[in-house]
């Protein structure tokens, strides 16, 4: 469009002249909020203990070093409860979120207010951080690692049934149209033509959320739900620097090999 | 037998895309129906199988009347109907020998089919149906493993095995080289031959429609516009159904092809 005829021919612009104002106008806006709100922060900051940051960190960070190394011994029964409580919790989280996601899809779903609710549960479950969901648990089943595993598995129904749900609409029509039409019933529709399709959303979104939960159980023992949290708030509380830089490792390890196996699942499913 | 009467299917969107469609087909008839896009060549052999509800109308499959049947009897009458289609809709991930047995569906219940558990005279046709197009060694493959004119033999067994009267074939060659469409479309045509199947070809290819059908008809915008045997396509007929164009060229082209394809071998296609 915005092509401009002159003496020595056509001039082609990317946009039109009133598009490039409005464009340079939003940066303009955009630019002047963002040095208010610096302003803003700046003056509520006690710049004291900013510039005193650097020495407490350094000073934090020897007081870690060199971790307890004999420690270990008191933590693998803490990280075998974590990763349990993961896989668990996540198991749990996967067999109630396939059928919300069914019934969350457009393309499956029964009737307009089941998906409606479908999506409230996926919305509910979401939206609480597993702490909260925790903290609640350890109210209502008591401390330790039952309460970790419910609240892992709680807020994972949400944030699973939402990516199955799209993995569910992305499939090809067709192919279930082809089992339709040689005279199958719904069910069979379902495990010939739907199922194959998204057999591997399902697998991968199953060891993905392994994967986050690890990391999340690890922070659950803060409020007395079970896992390697338990010992690093005591820890904390202690001010055992050298126990904590431990856990911290023990948790980094943990980690770099729950990414290794989930990536190494993942590939093999693709 | 095969009649609609009066078939009209108007979309939600308010396209009218069949206005009244009559049309009786005997046993055993191979019928091309050719058109250009849009002229509802697809929604109308949709409407045989419903798997679009035609708005208005009936259809007869020998006695039974499709478009009231309750979702029972209607499942049990589309096992009488096998449908081939255009990219082959097979179930990428399942084997070939799974999509195959999947024609089987509407005969077994639901944890039989989960198990695989199909009876022994179905996996013997399988094996019969995939030996006959030649696919035989492939039956353990992934169907994302084969090629497009293997994927489509594929789709064919999974029609066949489904023991039908009548096959919807829906573009059955708009994915395949021109080669391939021609050993799809003798291959579909010979199995209807041996089987004594009606069947219903869409297709675009007006060459491919002349060559391999006993009866042509032409749909433009939802309505019949002609109906009779392939060499009654005459340049005037054709303009009718897809507007003004020079199709000498094709016609000649026609003659050529069907001489040259007297002599043609049938083995052939059991390659490629």
């Amino acid at each position: 469009m915005p092509m401009i005829e002159k003496a020595d021919g056509p001039v082609w612009k990317r946009r039109k002249s009133a598009t490039q104002w409005l464009i340079w106008f939003g940066w303009l806006i955009a630019l002047s909020i963002a040095a208010y709100a610096w302003k803003l922060i700046s003056d509520k900051t006690i710049w004291m203990f900013v510039v005193d940051a650097p020495r407490q960190m350094m000073d934090a960070a020897t007081r870690m070093v060199p971790p307890k190394w004999s420690y270990i011994d008191e933590l693998w029964g803490p990280i075998w409860e974590t990763i349990n409580i993961a896989t668990i919790g996540s198991i749990i989280a996967m067999i109630i979120a396939i059928p919300v996601a069914f019934a969350a899809a457009h393309n499956t779903t029964p009737h307009k207010l089941v998906r409606a609710f479908a999506l409230l549960i996926i919305v509910a479950t979401r939206s609480i951080n597993s702490l909260v969901w925790a903290l609640l648990l350890v109210v209502i089943v008591g401390p330790g690692a039952f309460a970790g595993t419910l609240a892992i598995g709680i807020r994972s129904i949400g944030g699973c049934a939402k990516l199955l749900y799209e993995g569910i609409e992305e499939i090809n029509h067709n192919q279930v149209e082809a089992i339709r039409a040689t005279g199958a019933s719904p069910a069979q529709e379902m495990i010939y033509g739907i199922l194959p399709q998204v057999m591997p959303t399902f697998a991968g979104v199953a060891v993905f959320r392994w994967d986050v939960n690890i990391r999340g159980s690890t922070i659950l023992g803060i409020v007395g739900a079970g896992g390697i949290g338990v010992q690093l708030n005591s820890s904390i509380n202690t001010i055992a620097w050298t126990q904590v830089s431990m856990i911290l490792l023990v948790i980094l390890v943990t980690v770099i090999l729950s990414e290794w196996v989930s990536a190494k699942v993942r590939h093999a499913i693709i | 037998m095969l009649r609609l009467e009066n078939v009209r299917k108007r979309y939600k969107t308010g396209d009218e895309a069949l206005k009244g469609v009559t049309l009786e087909i005997p046993d055993g008839q191979v019928i091309a129906l050719i058109g250009p896009s849009g002229a509802g060549k697809s929604t109308l052999i949709r409407c045989v199988n419903r798997l679009v509800e035609p708005t208005d109308g009936k259809i007869y499959l020998a006695d039974t009347e499709l478009t009231t049947l309750p979702p029972g009897a209607l499942r049990k009458a589309r096992r009488r109907m096998g449908m081939i289609f255009q990219e082959y809709a097979l179930v990428e991930r399942l084997t070939v020998m799974e999509n195959v047995m999947s024609g089987r569906l509407g005969y077994v219940g639901f944890w039989q089919s989960w198990f695989r558990k199909f009876p022994k005279e179905d996996v013997r046709e399988a094996y019969r149906l995939l030996d006959r197009v030649g696919l035989m060694p492939m039956a353990d493959k992934r169907a994302d493993e084969l090629s497009g004119g293997q994927r489509q033999r594929v789709g064919i067994c999974r029609a066949l095995i489904q023991n039908p009267d009548l096959l919807l074939v829906d573009e059955p060659t708009a994915s395949l080289d021109p080669k391939t469409s021609r050993q799809i479309m003798r291959l579909i045509n010979e199995l209807c031959a041996e089987r004594g199947l009606a069947a219903i070809i869409n297709i675009h290819d007006v060459l491919l429609a002349q060559m391999y059908s006993q009866r042509v008809v032409g749909l433009k915008l939802g309505e019949i516009v002609y109906d009779g045997p392939p060499d009654g396509l005459t340049p005037d007929v054709l303009t009718e159904i897809y507007g003004e164009e020079d199709w000498e060229a094709t016609i000649e082209k026609v003659d050529e092809e069907e001489n040259g394809d007297t002599n043609g071998t049938q083995n052939a296609e059991a390659v490629s």
